[in-house]
């Protein structure tokens, strides 16, 4: 069964079968408001915890979108380069951003379940 | 999130109220958007109406009998030669032509004239201004209002709605209809639209009326921005800089031909001599290519590599459906249709020189 965690950093976490599906959080997308340009990552690009992976940008501004764990992207959401408001209106879902092989599952301990993540964002 | 000096709105609890999310602007903390989200909001404005709380910026009233010669040496105008209720955007420069701040002003009276300035500069400009009033017998006043923008086509129909009659003001002019409000046709969105400043109370009572008109919608700072970048209108402190000159800037439209030949102005040497050489670079519009938009401080180049100029507005158009931006190139760069790249984070986005405004203005001139 597919496990949920949630970093510091607004991101989601999907874990099945050593894949994790990446996205960004509602409140996230809240804070960020209206995306109109998704800056996707190549399959295959390796990442440490802690690289920009993704670059959102709303209307006003650009965010990056870190690794929350090493893996290497297995796939982008293409979906987005279409329609990046995915992220705004379904941004635990249709919204996701990219799947990556964890490279230690023993990373995911140091994130938290939602009920931790719903008390880190009061 | 925001520090001690921050400055608060007047109004901030009906912002609170209605649901805005707060960021933090030229020392003030500004209702960023509301539910609604900029795109909408930026649409609303354009279809309908937008309510502004741009009380940041900063009313000055300038009076006495030397007004008009302190306005003529700390602008490149002829105050006089303004109609009673006429307004007149126009630039504090420096000895170099520089522009301090860009500016509102409407003449109140023979003696009497309103300056509406940016939030950044109001300290700066009130210092300026009232170091120069030592040699002219005029009065530098600033005024503690609310200062309301209401922007759109529907913007004179909610405010007569509201028992403000605006039929016979024209763009680019002001009046004062009740005691202690101003109110000019004007606005920083490219559409037909009003700004008021005003007592708060008076303030409160106005918000709630538009507010219960449907047209009407609060509209954000984020709006407000791509609002005035569609419509290629700068913003201080971006576009324009101390080290930018009105000729660089393609301002000069805001220079009477008789004040850039003889006006005896701060910056006028500098100023022509810039105009006799010529300015080595200029503003422009920038269309990106696809939907990545290029923002404020990206670096341009030509097609061969070589730096061209920079960016510094930059954004998405939610009424053009496309990122827009505008930023400085080269004077031989500058001719709509002329492919550059601006570097985003290290990938060269293809970008176009584009004529400004991005979305037509539609002004009520007559």
């Amino acid at each position: 069964m597919a496990k949920i965690y949630f970093t510091e950093d607004h991101e989601w976490l999907r874990v099945e079968g050593g894949v994790a599906t990446v996205g960004i959080t509602d409140y996230a997308q809240e804070q960020l408001g209206d995306l109109v340009f998704v800056e996707l990552p190549e399959t295959g690009r390796k990442l440490a915890k802690g690289d920009t992976a993704v670059v959102v940008e709303s209307v006003k501004a650009a965010s990056d979108v870190y690794a929350p764990v090493d893996g290497e992207i297995t796939e982008a959401n293409a979906s987005l380069s279409a329609d990046p408001s995915l992220v705004n209106s379904a941004a635990t879902g249709d919204g996701w951003l990219w799947k990556m092989k964890l490279a230690d599952e023993s990373q995911l301990d140091s994130l938290m379940d939602e009920a931790a993540y719903k008390a880190h964002i009061g | 999130m925001t520090g001690e000096d921050t400055r608060h709105l007047p109004l901030e609890d009906l912002h609170q109220a209605a649901g805005a999310r707060f960021g933090a602007f030229a020392g003030w903390s500004m209702p960023l958007t509301y539910a609604p989200g900029v795109m909408k909001e930026h649409l609303h404005t354009r279809e309908h109406a937008g309510l502004f709380d741009i009380s940041h910026m900063k009313l000055f009233e300038v009076a006495g009998p030397g007004a008009t010669a302190l306005l003529n040496r700390a602008c490149p105008l002829d105050a006089g030669a303004l109609d009673i209720s006429q307004s007149k955007y126009t630039f504090f420069l420096n000895e170099a032509a520089g522009i301090i701040d860009d500016l509102i002003i409407t003449r109140l009276g023979d003696d009497r004239f309103m300056v509406v300035a940016n939030a950044g500069n109001a300290v700066e400009d009130e210092k300026h201004l009232r170091a120069l009033a030592a040699d002219f017998d005029a009065k530098v006043e600033p005024l503690e209002r609310v200062f309301l923008a209401v922007q759109g086509p529907d913007a004179w129909a909610a405010l007569a709605r509201a028992g403000i009659e605006t039929g016979s003001l024209l763009f680019m002019h002001g009046i004062e209809p009740r005691q202690n409000w101003f109110m000019s046709r004007s606005g920083y969105t490219g559409e037909d639209g009003f700004e008021i400043g005003l007592p708060e109370k008076d303030a409160r009572d106005l918000v709630a009326t538009l507010l219960g008109d449907e047209r009407v919608q609060w509209i954000g700072l984020a709006a407000r921005d791509s609002l005035r970048l569609e419509a290629g209108l700068c913003l201080h402190g971006q576009d324009l800089t101390p080290e930018i000159d009105p000729a660089s800037a393609g301002l000069m439209w805001a220079i009477p031909k008789e004040v850039r030949a003889s006006g005896h102005f701060i910056g006028a040497n500098a100023l022509r001599s810039i105009l006799d050489r010529g300015p080595s670079q200029k503003r422009v519009g920038l269309k990106p290519d696809g939907r990545q938009p290029v923002r404020a401080g990206a670096a341009l180049v030509d097609a061969g590599g070589n730096p061209a100029g920079h960016v510094t507005s930059g954004g998405f158009g939610p009424s053009t459906g496309h990122p827009v931006a505008m930023g400085y190139v080269g004077s031989a760069l500058t001719k709509a249709g002329t492919k550059l790249f601006a570097d985003v984070r290290g990938t060269k986005i293809p970008v176009e020189v584009a004529s400004l405004p991005f979305t037509p203005h539609r002004y009520r001139k007559g």
